[in-house]
């Protein structure tokens, strides 16, 4: 059995021995039943979809939620084994570093991927059984989206959790660091941008600098892509002015979300190899 | 069996900044071999350690392990063939015994089926199914050793083994020890339990402040000191005012106090004292004789002096 399918099994297995992922998957399915059932009750008139209009509320609450559950698994899944003592026997086997790296990604991403495909499908469900929606409807493109999205969000936050984790020494800096990044990402990214673009430096920024800047932090991606996804999401976010007709390809969106995983994860392998034992 | 060192170091030389962990050791250890390292605190016993397992590169010198640099990246499949147990040994405390060498043999690509074998030989077997958060210190480092057995290894590298273990569990110990020789493991072993350690491991490496102040079997090492045997003498006063009167300008008067006589002399003397003892007219409650222990031979490198 390969070394990375191993450590990854285990992280599994610890993450739902210790049932923090399954408090978090009913947490999700909590949350996203509670917007499927009481968001949608103002669609009668507008012809939007219940869906569409629990996928824009989900999409909206994940860029918070799916961030902070990613770091909570990851900030100290190096630094408390470190702690613990149990990095340096888990290193005196036939493991490379990167390898451990690679399972504790793989362990968290499969723990996150469970929890969102479970919580979220079943707002999906919840609604088909209402009489919200029906199988044939075209947002239920948006709600696979949006899952899918959302785990690639969860991996980029992985990813980030894991690149502190390899370099923290100690476990508080490392949910010191993990907090700011949440912070920076979620909320203190848009505010400045939102700052920047109100200031008299605003007109003078291109509408292709602007798009650059929304491209460069994972959240703005993840919100890109929810909520420009379909013309209804995008009616129902009032994104569709700002994407106009010059919308990114939903494929080169994830692609970068994609690309922001590999990013921290590749950075998080070369500080664990760099780390002292 | 080969008869190439399983380890094998030559001026091995680690610095951390500017503390030298370890300074030009060098020394060999054959397979079937139990060697101990002994040394206070911080003298660079878990640094060979790490060493050994390729876990720090050495600054200098040179370390053959298995016949291959451990600091190389090959070396990473070369791990399955040594077994080691860290000074803490710490396990993730939600998974029970049983998963926990399930996981370690799955890494070394041993086979899960003797799992149940070596938790038999760490007297582990009825708790196996608990989880190691349950575990007590002992039973943690006795489950430690079991992962340490996993896939019979050429080299044992253990740590403080016999940390928190009780008597029988020191036995037990023991007994896995000579087990393990037999089959042809080398093995090194550090512990601050000197006394258990001088009937069961063939040489002893003394390290202290990074540097190897003495390697070879403990007999050697009393011959190189040239440390005293004690005789010691339970005799009523008259008695030891006698035996006093007796040795008078040999012995100090404080040798023979308090109805207690204590002689050292060189162990090549020890028998001609012990006749002269035995032909002077003299009656005695009891007569020891202490031959100097590991611990005087380690306190002696230790402390950086000699007694000869």
């Amino acid at each position: 059995m390969n070394q990375v399918a191993i450590i990854a099994a285990k992280e599994v297995t610890d993450g739902l021995r210790n049932r923090w992922i399954i408090i978090v998957t009913l947490l999700m399915a909590g949350l996203a039943l509670i917007l499927a059932l009481l968001g949608s009750a103002p669609t009668g008139a507008t012809k939007i979809s219940a869906l569409a209009v629990t996928v824009v509320s989900l999409s909206s609450l994940s860029i918070f939620f799916v961030p902070l559950i990613a770091l909570l698994l990851s900030y100290d899944s190096v630094v408390a084994e470190s702690d613990r003592g149990t990095l340096m026997l888990l290193l005196a086997y036939p493991v490379a570093r990167w390898q451990v790296i690679a399972g504790k990604f793989c362990g968290h991403f499969a723990l996150l991927s469970l929890a969102i495909i479970v919580g979220y499908g079943a707002a999906g469900l919840t609604i088909v059984a209402t009489g919200g929606g029906n199988w044939a409807d075209q947002v239920w493109s948006s709600l696979a989206g949006l899952i899918g999205s959302s785990i690639l969000l969860g991996a980029v936050f992985i990813a980030l959790g894991l690149m502190i984790s390899a370099r923290a020494r100690e476990r508080g800096t490392a949910a010191g660091l993990a907090i700011g990044i949440w912070l920076f990402f979620a909320l203190a990214y848009d505010l400045g941008l939102i700052g920047l673009l109100a200031s008299d430096a605003g007109p003078m920024l291109s509408e292709q600098a602007t798009t650059a800047l929304l491209l460069a932090n994972p959240a703005d991606v993840y919100r890109l892509f929810n909520l420009t996804g379909s013309t209804e999401t995008a009616v129902l976010s009032g994104m569709a002015g700002m994407v106009g007709g010059n919308a990114i390809s939903p494929y080169v969106l994830l692609a970068l979300l994609a690309g922001w995983a590999a990013l921290p994860l590749t950075a998080a392998c070369m500080l664990f190899k760099g780390r002292p034992l | 069996m080969s008869t190439a060192a399983a380890i094998a170091a030559d001026a091995l030389t680690k610095d951390y900044g500017t503390l030298k962990a370890l300074d030009r050791v060098s020394l060999d250890i054959r397979p079937g071999e139990c060697i101990a390292l002994v040394g206070p605190n911080g003298a660079g016993k878990s640094t060979l350690f790490k060493l050994c397992l390729g876990l720090v590169p050495p600054s200098a010198g040179a370390l053959s392990v298995l016949g291959c640099n451990p600091a190389q990246g090959d070396f990473t499949a070369l791990k399955s063939r040594v077994g080691f147990l860290p000074e803490q040994a710490m396990f993730q405390d939600s998974l029970s015994g049983t998963e926990t060498l399930r996981f370690y043999a799955r890494l070394k690509g041993a086979d899960i089926a003797l799992n149940g074998e070596i938790l038999a030989r760490v007297h582990l077997s009825e708790a196996a199914g608990r989880r190691v958060g349950t575990y007590s210190k002992g039973m943690r480092q006795r489950l430690g050793l079991a992962q340490a057995l996993i896939g019979a290894p050429d080299i044992l590298l253990l740590d403080e083994p016999m940390s928190g273990l009780d008597p029988e569990a020191r036995r037990n110990f023991f007994q896995i020890l000579d087990e393990e020789k037999a089959r042809g493991a080398a093995i090194v072993l550090s512990s601050h339990i000197l006394t258990e350690l001088e009937a069961r491991t063939d040489r002893v490496a003394i390290l202290s402040r990074g540097q190897l102040k003495a390697m070879g079997s403990i007999a050697d090492l009393r011959a190189k000191l040239n440390l005293h045997t004690r005789i010691r003498l339970n005799a009523g006063s008259q008695q030891m005012q006698r035996l006093a009167g007796h040795f008078e300008g040999r012995f100090d008067k404080t040798c023979f106090m308090n109805g207690t006589a204590v002689l050292d002399c060189a162990p090549e003397d020890k028998l001609e004292l012990l006749k002269e003892l035995m032909s002077a007219d003299l009656t005695f409650e009891n007569i020891d004789i202490l031959e100097p222990s590991l611990e005087q031979v380690f306190a002696v490198h230790t402390a950086g002096g000699n007694q000869s």
